[in-house]
């Protein structure tokens, strides 16, 4: 009788526990790794609102082929061990079918490694070349590189026929991979470099450095690998100094904050930047002017902040994952890497992708568009 | 010759910012024997309430005053809950506290405000002074007249007030401090309010020029202490004619040698100096008062 007891007893706990599993099947489990607290806090904010925003908005409109988007999301902290854990953990404990993440460089890098083994499919935000190339058959990059920033300012500088440069670099992450690849870059578009500044990444003065590159003969136009208050800084000593070539900065500065913290000295700037930051700019027969539009006005209304170009990656990771699932009726990783490789052209925030086999990069130069400071605002050249 | 002139400009700003960072140190280390690496943050939070309050609609001038209050607010805070029940404890361990509690203020700004970069105006325009072909900020000039006022004030408390001869008399001897009525909790106290004024008058006088943010104080309390270190620590002269050969170093480094290497240039040079005078340039000859 006692034996009896028990064994009702454990049926029962199986049927009540399977009962708790059968609905998390109906789910779709997309973990994220963003880097929302530490130093790059101000990228991963908007990346991780980005994605809750759109998870939300898909499963309000009936979610993806009958089934919610259950998202997991968890902060590494700019940190690539932690990065490392929290992938290991999403995948082992949390039983995702694919990976957005992370925000910074190392830490998709450390995400990338763990996938591959676990074969998941894993779709990086990070800038650096390194995430995809060479191809990692789990990992695609979502997002612009510095190759990318390099090759658009010198093409630029070509046309303009300013082949004679000041480079001016940080001495953090960002800096010296920009610079590494402008180097490359230079050769390959008749760019000749003469003469090669660096700056410490929290100097509030640079004037040395660029009264060298002021000095410097023949110079006609200057590059810097802006980023942060140093950005702000160097446009100021820039003035200051009295530099009249142009001064082309990265896409690290591209954001309303660097006009408002730089005033008057940031008038005249070029800088290679996403669509979104001038997304009212855009001619109505862009491919980019609707998903662009739409998105930047959504995450506007939702958290009373301008929309920004990190925020347009996660939203292209997201839609590109679900729009495999849609085509595919199925999450399977295997299934979703072999479309994500044939998904061009998927027109989104950040560009125009086209992943193959061979590129997981998947972006061209049209995704960026040159814009000059002008009036206190950034203005759309070409 | 107007490079020479730019640079020597550039190492005056530069060093001038760390000067009066470094001030910031010489009173808690006078009256303690500790160095507070907290200060910073004082440095951090008189800069960024003072982005947060203009922005607010308050004038410049209201703003830094509210901002430098609650740098010496978070001052009196710091000795009352972190330093005052850990007295008993040693110098290491209260460096160590000062530690935590520069993350902590870090943190909660971090929380209370943003992540954000933030500035304010320059107190007398942007308009830039030229002497023989080199150029300079007006703003500089502030921080340099900012700096002297400072110095002259520390001067004056510690060696011709009683209030300042008791902040001394606590650190050489709290003992002894004590038998003759000083009250050292109340000395400690007050070195800790008027560093954090300094900090936050500094940090005031030199964010139209860095910029501010949550996590701006590591950088200048750790260039701010190379300075007093270099000029003798605890010593008011010294920090600023440290702060000021730091400063000059950095830019005739970065200027001369190599930018790639300016910050090796100026830490090799650092080092030299301390070989050759442990005490830092302008460092107090005898070890002991008796």
């Amino acid at each position: 009788m006692k034996k009896q007891v028990r064994y009702a007893i454990a049926a029962a706990l199986v049927a009540a526990t399977s009962i708790a599993i059968t609905p998390a099947q109906a789910e779709i489990r997309i973990g994220a790794i963003f880097s929302v607290t530490g130093p790059a806090a101000f990228l991963g904010e908007p990346e991780r609102r980005t994605v809750e925003l759109y998870v939300d908005r898909i499963n309000t409109a009936g979610g993806v082929n009958g089934e919610k988007i259950k998202l997991i999301a968890y902060d590494d902290g700019a940190d690539a061990n932690k990065a490392r854990l929290l992938a290991q953990r999403l995948i082992d404990d949390d039983k995702v079918v694919a990976i957005i993440g992370s925000t910074l460089t190392g830490p998709s890098l450390a995400i990338g490694s763990v996938a591959s083994e676990a074969k998941i499919p894993v779709m990086a935000l990070g800038g650096g070349v390194p995430i995809a190339e060479p191809v990692k058959p789990w990992v695609f990059k979502v997002g612009h590189t510095d190759r990318m920033i390099c090759q658009k300012i010198f093409g630029e500088l070509q046309a303009r026929k300013l082949t004679k440069i000041g480079l001016v670099a940080g001495t953090d992450a960002f800096g010296n991979s920009m610079r590494n690849e402008c180097l490359k870059q230079a050769k390959t578009h008749d760019i000749t470099i003469v003469v090669d500044e660096r700056h410490g990444p929290q100097d509030s003065d640079i004037t040395p450095q660029l009264t060298n590159v002021r000095s410097a003969a023949g110079l006609q136009a200057v590059v810097h690998t802006g980023f942060g208050e140093t950005a702000t800084i160097f446009a100021r000593n820039y003035r200051q100094l009295g530099i009249t070539v142009p001064l082309y900065e990265s896409a690290g500065v591209a954001a309303p904050n660097y006009i408002k913290l730089t005033g008057a000295a940031a008038e005249g700037v070029r800088l290679p930047a996403p669509a979104v930051l001038v997304y009212d700019q855009l001619a109505k027969d862009d491919s980019q002017y609707k998903v662009v539009t739409d998105y930047a006005k959504a995450y506007q209304a939702k958290y009373n902040e301008p929309a920004s170009q990190f925020g347009g990656f996660a939203y292209d990771a997201l839609h590109m994952l679900v729009m495999t699932y849609q085509k595919n009726k199925t999450t399977d990783p295997a299934k979703t890497r072999e479309t994500l490789e044939a998904i061009g052209p998927y027109v989104g925030v950040t560009g125009t992708f086209n992943f193959s086999a061979k590129d997981h990069l998947g972006l061209d130069l049209s995704s960026f568009r040159m814009v000059e400071v002008s009036g206190g605002s950034f203005r759309l050249k070409n | 010759m107007a490079e020479f002139l730019q640079f020597v400009f550039s190492g005056l700003t530069v060093g001038a910012i760390y000067a009066l960072v470094a001030l910031g140190f010489t009173l808690i280390y006078n009256a303690s024997r500790v160095v507070n690496f907290a200060q910073g943050e004082f440095v951090m939070i008189g800069g960024v309430a003072t982005a947060v309050l203009h922005t607010a609609g308050l004038p410049l001038l209201v703003a830094a005053a509210g901002a430098v209050a609650i740098a010496g607010l978070a001052g009196f805070l710091l000795h009352q809950f972190a330093i005052k029940p850990a007295r008993d404890a040693s110098i290491a361990a209260l460096i160590i506290i000062t530690m935590g509690a520069s993350l902590l203020l870090r943190g909660l700004t971090q929380l209370v405000v943003d992540k954000q970069i933030h500035s304010i105006p320059a107190f007398s325009g942007e308009a830039t002074i030229e002497v023989l072909g080199a150029t300079l900020q007006p703003q500089t000039l502030w921080v340099i007249g900012g700096s002297i006022v400072v110095l002259a004030m520390l001067q004056f408390l510690l060696n011709r007030t009683l209030v300042g001869q008791a902040l001394q008399a606590v650190a050489a001897n709290p003992l002894a401090a004590r038998l003759v009525g000083i009250k050292v909790s109340a000395m400690l106290a007050l070195a800790f309010v008027i560093s954090a004024v300094i900090g936050g008058v500094g940090g005031v006088l030199v964010t139209p020029i860095t910029l501010t943010r949550y996590d701006v104080g590591t950088v200048l309390a750790l260039k701010g202490f190379s300075a007093a270190m270099v000029g003798g620590m605890g010593s008011p002269l010294g920090a600023v004619i440290g702060g000021l050969f730091v400063g000059l170093l950095e830019s005739f480094g970065a200027g001369y040698v190599s930018s790639t290497y300016k910050d090796a240039v100026a830490v090799i040079a650092m080092l030299v100096v301390l070989m050759v005078a442990p005490r830092g340039l302008i460092g107090h000859r005898s070890a002991e008062r008796v």
